[in-house]
């Protein structure tokens, strides 16, 4: 007969307990019932201000709905136990159920503390916990414009983040004198401090909460310094509580300010009785992260599925922590603080809102801790160094000051047992162990087989390179397959295109590839028979990338945005009214892009053909903004208007945008010129930037906005027109032949070897003696330009695909708009999950 | 084609040559909204609900088809999840899936097989 073994909570770590004990193969052995509070199964609560922006509680299912069940697991929601009896052995539920058990692991976690405070309990106060918690928040936001948490920590700033997304005026209250207290020192909270209020988020520190204003709803708060704060809302953050009461009332040991006492293998001290995650309280500490209730987790359920083996120990954890708090990134690991002695090293760049420090042994040998704010790039190295207590390379500085080399000099020598996934507990052994059985020869099948790299992903640059390093010591050329169907990088493919006039798809896969293709290799065919033919791309529409396909921005709604071309931003008024009289003829919502054009949106599919007449019919042709290809090229208004302008940096745009147009690329690219050095076009944000100069232009490439933003690094100096364009040419083919697919400038120029000196080598000096060529094939390009949207207005046949239905002149029906601010809008994507059945 | 117990009603759609060639369409089945996909470089047809099971919307007949360890599959355009043609299950590892319908091609038009029409949305 199986032992039953009831789990209290379904949060994280009650359910990674369950996922252990089940891949353990502890459900032959056991009976499992987990008790949820929630109405809803484990979800991710660490990435819970998610919900705010995608309201999907589906993205963050911790498994299928179906998990439980496949593992023979019985899940009871909406039931939490009530009681326990540790004489009898069962525990009771809210709906009245008993449960008997032979081994109980308490998961209970914690809840929000709430100071208590006078008019605490006022309407307009919230918890920031559940999903449940979130959607009171957001309905009762509605009502309000001015919001504060109280708490500045980790979850403090991640709701005064969200609050600050729902277009609230947001204020941060905090008792100590520092952001983040527990994690860092006066020196990183200032730089957050500031980095954070330039956002918008209002910070009060020193604030102690004497009560809480309004009648008998929430409208701000009065502090212990005399000092009022008016505000309509109130979301408390300001720590947690062990959830213990249960064992309170049943006997099991907690301590002095709360936890349930557990010894190394997670005992209680009821025979039987387990605690993990943050209710549990060992050695005086209660760990508020979840990957500690992780560690716990894998222990316990290890322990329990093999008995009489040796059993495994808990011995604390690191709480180290990584996140991206508004856009800002900040760590802290080990002993930030610096609480033992130490020798302190700290880098502070108050215009870059950037600070490292480094917490040394005093020997300088050794990594004790460490607190990084602005730019946590060097987080998951030296978290390695670390944990793995490596010794230190002789300038320690030199891991937070300049470039580290990607495969720093200190990680060659790691031992096996180096733990590199702290989420999923793996080790370098372990991955070496997976990489070696065959089982896995990529990143993705890495991840698979050991886990590595699937929690907070912050190992992965570690995984690569140990990956990478072992397949080259097995003597395997480590290579850059573009998918399943072709054993070929994209330079590779675009290579074999070329010598041997490859001009389709279909080509492509019947003479080096297999199978029937994927959303992977289409485009990426596509775009490198755009590179070489320049033919319109609605010849090969069905491998086109879905924008590409329908020459338009597929938006919510499945709609589309159209953007015609403005080259450098100049637009005559005459345009600029007939853009309106076309917006509104077809209803169409608009918006100046950053790109220095006009965006209409809500265009629906068959639309497009009419409205793209209408606009060629006017002058306009197609801005690309669909393409991986050349979109935009920003401009000032340089010499002729502006006082310090010192080149015509309008005319200059023009040309290069109209040079460049449309042509396509291993992904979007865009330029910009500034007419002096004051950089008003942000002409170093772009994939290459010219700024001129009193002899001439000077030119940038490899930088980019987006997710990690990178600054153009110069190519050559006071260059005249005709060679800037000459390098501009040799530069964009070159990288359009050589990059992989949907790799930017600025990546691709990282992973170049011998980076900017080498590429200048290749620009200026012609190293690979191809300049010749690459001025050709630019030249091709250009030469063959056509508008792709004249393309299907002159063509009857290429505008049917553009109906909705096959059988019938319907537009979709589903499609629907409501309004705001005095245009329309896509009404939202449906708040709960939409399984459709 | 596999039948189970209850033969579908097969309602005639368009002629085959109206459709292109590994790519999509949508239909108006009984005021269901059905992609239809000519796999030709397959040489098979499949047909699928048109809603992305995960926005909504109704776009996944201009998704893109291809395959995944030999398993047909079309990647819905908004977000890039694959379903499988066959199953309708997510392959790219959600847990919501999308209905499929059997396609059938006679003297060159393509029906589409529908259970019990006039019950649907």
């Amino acid at each position: 007969m199986k032992r039953k073994l009831v789990i209290l909570g379904n949060g994280m770590v009650g359910h990674r307990f369950a996922e252990k004990i089940a891949e353990y193969g502890g459900t032959e052995k056991f009976e499992v019932t987990i008790l949820g509070e929630e109405p809803r199964r484990a979800y991710d609560r660490v990435h819970l201000s998610e919900y705010f922006t995608n309201r999907s509680a589906d993205s963050l299912y911790l498994s299928p709905s179906d998990w439980y069940r496949t593992n023979g697991i019985r899940l009871l929601l909406s039931e939490p136990a009530i009681s326990v009896d540790t004489v009898s052995r069962k525990i009771t539920t809210s709906a009245g159920t008993e449960l008997p058990f032979d081994e109980l692991v308490i998961a209970t976690g914690s809840s929000a503390f709430v100071p208590n405070f006078e008019g605490v309990d006022k309407q307009g106060v919230f918890v920031y916990r559940t999903i449940e918690d979130l959607e009171k928040i957001m309905s009762y936001a509605k009502q309000v414009s001015k919001v504060a948490v109280l708490g500045g920590g980790l979850l403090g700033l991640e709701a005064a983040k969200a609050v600050l997304d729902m277009g609230k005026e947001s204020h941060v209250v905090e008792f100590a004198s520092r952001l983040m207290p527990r994690q860092l020192d006066e020196a990183a909270s200032s730089v957050l401090k500031s980095k954070i209020e330039s956002l918008g988020v209002r910070i009060h520190l020193n604030k102690e909460t004497k009560q809480a204003l309004g009648e008998s709803s929430f409208q701000g708060l009065e502090f212990v310094d005399g000092s009022v704060l008016e505000v309509e809302m109130l979301i408390v953050s300001a720590g947690i509580r062990p959830r213990d009461e249960l064992a309170k009332n049943s006997g099991i040991e907690v301590g002095q300010r709360g936890g349930i006492i557990v010894d190394d293998e997670l005992r209680t001290n009821v025979y039987g009785v387990y605690a993990i995650g943050e209710v549990a309280l060992h050695k005086g500490m209660i760990y508020g992260l979840v990957a500690p209730g992780y560690e716990m987790a894998e222990i316990l359920a290890y322990n329990l599925c093999s008995p009489g083996q040796k059993t495994k120990s808990y011995a604390g954890s690191d709480l180290s922590t990584k996140l991206k708090l508004i856009g800002v990134d900040v760590a802290s690991f080990g002993d930030a603080l610096g609480q033992t002695e130490h020798l302190p090293i700290a880098y502070t760049n108050p215009r870059t809102g950037v600070y490292k420090k480094l917490v040394l042994s005093t020997d300088g040998k050794k990594l004790k801790g460490g607190i990084l704010v602005g730019d946590a790039d060097a987080y998951s190295n030296l978290l390695t160094l670390y944990l793995n207590n490596v010794e230190l390379p002789a300038e320690p500085e030199s891991l937070i000051v300049g470039t580290p080399s990607e495969e720093g000099s200190a990680f060659g020598s790691l031992p096996d047992d180096a733990k590199i996934c702290s989420c999923n507990n793996v080790s370098k052994g372990d991955l070496l162990g997976a990489i070696r059985s065959g089982a896995c020869s990529d990143l993705k099948g890495l991840k698979e087989c050991t886990k590595s790299g699937t929690g907070c992903g912050g190992c992965i640059p570690q995984m690569n390179s140990i990956l990478k390093e072992e397949l080259r010591a097995q003597g395997k050329v480590v290579t850059e397959h573009v998918c399943e169907h072709f054993k070929y990088s994209r330079q590779e493919l675009f290579q074999i295109a070329k010598v041997k006039g490859i001009r389709s798809f279909e080509e492509m896969i019947r003479t080096h590839g297999m199978g029937n293709g994927c959303e992977v290799c289409k485009p990426a065919v596509a775009s490198i028979i755009a590179s070489i033919y320049n033919e319109p791309i609605q010849k090969h529409r069905e491998i086109q990338d879905t924008n590409d396909k329908y020459l338009a921005n597929i938006q919510r709604g499945g709609t589309y945005s159209v953007v015609p071309r403005i080259p450098g931003g100049e637009i005559t008024p005459d345009k600029l009214i007939v853009i309106g009289q076309i917006a509104k003829k077809y209803d169409l919502y608009c918006k100046i892009t950053g790109g220095q054009r006009i965006d209409l949106l809500g265009a629906r599919m068959e639309q497009l053909p009419d409205i793209w007449k209408d606009l060629v019919e006017e002058g306009f042709e197609s801005g690309h903004a669909y393409g991986k290809a050349m979109r935009t090229v920003k401009s000032c208004v340089g010499s002729t208007w502006c006082r310090y302008g010192v080149q015509d940096s309008t005319a200059f745009a023009i040309r290069i945008e109209e040079r460049y147009r449309g042509i396509r690329a291993p992904h979007k690219l865009k330029s910009a010129v500034s007419g002096c050095i004051r950089e008003c076009a942000e002409a170093r944000g772009k994939d290459f930037g010219i700024i001129a100069t009193e002899k001439g232009w000077n030119l940038y490439v490899g930088g980019n906005g987006g997710v990690n933003p990178k600054h153009a690094i110069l190519l050559a100096a006071d260059l005249d027109e005709e060679t800037c364009v000459k390098y501009i040419d040799r530069f964009m083919m070159f990288y359009i032949r050589t990059a992989d697919k949907l790799v930017r400038t600025s990546a691709w120029l990282e992973q170049l070897e011998g980076g900017i000196e080498y590429l200048k080598d290749v620009i200026i000096n012609d190293r690979l003696g191809i300049n010749k060529d690459l001025e050709e094939e630019m030249n091709h390009l250009v030469g063959t330009y056509v508008c792709e949207w004249k393309d299907v207005v002159d063509d009857p046949e290429k505008q049917k695909k553009y109906k909705h239905f096959i059988n019938s002149e319907d537009a979709d029906p589903t499609v629907r708009f409501i309004e705001e601010r005095g245009q329309k809008r896509p009404v939202d994507w449906p708040k709960k999950e939409l399984v459709s059945n | 084609m596999n039948t189970t117990a209850k033969e579908p009603v097969w309602i005639p759609v368009s002629t085959v040559s109206e459709f292109p060639e590994d790519g999509g369409v949508c239909a108006k089945v009984y005021g269901e909204q059905i992609a239809i996909f000519h796999f030709s470089s397959r040489n098979e047809w499949f047909a699928c609900e048109n809603k992305c099971p995960h926005t909504g919307d109704m776009v996944l007949a201009r998704g893109m088809i291809g395959d995944s360890q030999g398993e047909p599959k079309v990647v819905c355009p908004m977000h890039k999840k694959s379903f499988s043609l066959r199953t309708g299950a997510c392959i790219s590892g959600d847990e919501y899936s999308i209905k499929t319908f059997p396609v059938h091609i006679e003297d060159g038009t393509v029906y589409i097989g529908i259970e019990s029409p006039g019950t649907q949305g």
